[in-house]
């Protein structure tokens, strides 16, 4: 199976709308939107929901006032500063709880709760480019790489007993650990970057982030005209690391257009979508995107 | 005050408000860039970097002489960092988020603080000496952000301490927890709405997340006026009247601003009419944050 994971580092560079081109094109395939924090390809997917299933994941402390004696233990151990002390009694701030439960663990008076919490929910829809795995969570909450890992085993669950050959996922911008998590076990990176000094700067690290976990690179220049010298240099940096670069797109009103008709760039006669049709099949002849036998 | 420049969505202008705002703040200010995975308001701002600092996380090494294989460390542990193979315990110190608890119940000493690194700090001064930088950098491969996030804000904290100024914090895309640890320690926010499809609904998730934390809120409205999306633009109005958010700006879609941009300069310094706006929002700004003292 391929798993195929749009990335960028910097946000905004166009990962969501070249995934949703890609995910047209693309055959026999699950669509994964890995952008938990901020999901975007469902706006122009507009997948009909089959299943919906709640994220719980993590649990919070909370301290029950009416057993707590206020020996404030639980204070000295928060390495999150995390437990409130407020005219004498204790409080935990879920804000800055980060779950790990030693101060309900250590507690003298068994005072500390610990209940799980629910993090968000995560879908299992159909649209009309296939069946389609994505997740909200809820705002504000944590574990987003857990679940970016539960997203990405479902999908490799589903396409297994579908027979499935191609998992093609959107991810999220950063190279922390919703990114990572997103990585885990792909075998393509797609990068989309803009030729701007905050894109390649960004591009560079979510580079090294895929060397690292040695996936090869695939790139996209978008926005390649808005400063054609550093559109060459990212160009340049792809040759000497051995990424591949798929092409350049100009920048056109075209895709805003295409968003707000919640289309796809390819589903539509357009120079941008007619360059990402070229794209999407020189993908197909690089070695680590070709499907496996 | 400190005020926080936040969107929900990646791309929708943060680091160009906060850089503009920066040119034409006229009294003393520290300008922090918090989206420590992918820093860019230094590549505008251009800073002086005059001090760099590793930020670690405090992790157990063990002390095998000492360890009796209890296994109350691992048991304590819920990050799947402490596992105990064949009556031995071994650590995985990446797994770690640094909670204490193996210290705190290991009856030997036998775990060491020893530290991982999450990455650099970094300050200085940028814009001629006029305003104060500051800057995290998380190292490639490190998966959390938030006790860097952690140590910068303390960093901040000091630096005030010295001397008084606003600060302005260029916060991380997403409503997870690298964006949230930022706006908790902040007097306001400011929100970049990016007026596509895309731009609105993640501009919605991002209210959404910082509204409980009660702080007051106010919109910037980035690329206003796109062709064809008049609709956009007037659905991020009208949230932000039914919400009762204050519209303190619109920036005009323009391919000049978009190339000043990918120059890597500032919009502020694009035209008069450019700096002017930003002369506006930070005006309107301070009365936001004045109406709020007074209330």
């Amino acid at each position: 199976m391929r798993e195929i994971v749009v990335i960028s580092g910097k946000g905004g560079t166009g990962k969501t709308t070249v995934c949703a081109a890609f995910a047209h094109l693309a055959t026999n395939k699950i669509i994964c939107d890995l952008d938990v924090d901020a999901p975007d390809l469902h706006i122009l997917l507009r997948p009909e929901i089959k299943e919906s299933h709640p994220f719980i994941s993590g649990n919070e402390a909370v301290i029950r006032s009416d057993a707590c004696i206020a020996c404030g233990q639980c204070a000295e151990l928060c390495r999150f500063e995390a437990v409130r002390q407020k005219e004498g009694s204790y409080s935990v701030d879920p804000l800055r709880c980060e779950g790990c439960g030693v101060c309900a663990a250590l507690c003298p008076q068994q005072a500390i709760d610990f209940p799980e919490t629910r993090c968000g929910d995560w879908f299992v829809s159909q649209s009309r480019f296939g069946l389609m795995v994505h997740a909200l969570l809820s705002p504000g909450k944590e574990n987003s790489g857990r679940l970016v890992s539960l997203l990405k085993a479902e999908a490799r669950n589903r396409a297994k007993e579908l027979g499935l050959d191609t998992i093609l996922c959107d991810g999220s911008p950063g190279v922390g650990c919703p990114v990572i998590s997103s990585l885990s076990g792909a075998r393509l990176a797609v990068g989309v970057v803009e030729p701007t000094p905050s894109g390649r700067h960004d591009f560079g690290r979510v580079a090294d982030l895929c060397r690292h976990f040695r996936i090869p690179l695939a790139v996209i220049i978008n926005k390649a005209d808005l400063n054609a010298a550093e559109a060459d240099a990212i160009a340049a940096d792809c040759a000497e690391q051995g990424h591949l670069l798929l092409g350049r797109l100009p920048f056109d009103p075209v895709v805003t257009r295409a968003m707000v008709q919640r289309q796809a760039l390819t589903e539509f006669d357009n120079p941008l979508g007619a360059l990402l049709k070229d794209m999407w099949s020189a993908l197909q002849d690089f070695p680590a995107g070709k499907r496996q036998a | 005050m400190r005020i926080a420049i936040a969107s929900g969505k990646g791309g929708a202008g943060k680091t160009s408000v906060t850089a503009s705002l920066a040119r034409v703040w006229d009294s003393p200010l520290v300008a922090v860039d918090t989206d420590a995975e992918a820093p860019n308001l230094h590549l505008f701002l251009k800073p002086r970097l005059l001090e760099s600092m590793r930020a670690g996380l405090d992790v157990p090494r063990l002390d095998v002489a000492r360890c009796d294989a209890c296994g109350r460390c691992r048991d304590i542990c819920r990050y799947k960092a402490i596992a105990a193979f064949a009556g031995k315990i071994s650590l995985f110190p990446d797994m770690c988020h640094g909670c204490g608890g193996c210290f705190a119940v290991c009856p030997h000493n036998a775990l060491e603080v020893t530290q991982r690194e999450l990455g650099v700090i970094e300050n200085g001064d940028a814009l001629d000496g006029s305003i104060h930088f500051l800057m995290g950098r998380t190292r490639i491969g490190e998966a959390m952000t938030p006790p860097l996030l952690r140590q910068l804000h303390a960093r901040l904290d000091a630096l005030l301490q010295e001397a008084a100024a606003d600060a302005l914090l260029d916060a991380p895309p997403g409503v997870s927890c690298p964006a949230v640890t930022v706006a908790r320690d902040v007097d306001m926010l400011l929100l970049v709405a990016d007026p596509t499809p895309f731009g609105f609904h993640d501009f919605q998730l991002a209210h959404q997340a910082f509204r409980p934390l009660q702080k007051p809120l106010a919109v910037v409205v980035n690329r206003a006026g796109a062709e064809g999306n008049a609709d956009g633009d007037e659905a991020v109005r009208a949230y932000c009247r039914r919400e009762g958010l204050p519209l303190l700006a619109e920036l005009p879609f323009e391919r000049a601003a978009a190339e000043q941009y990918a120059s890597g300069s500032l919009l502020a310094d694009l035209s008069d009419a450019w700096r002017q706006r930003f002369a506006s929002l930070r005006d309107a700004l301070r009365q936001v944050g004045r109406e709020v003292s007074h209330a």
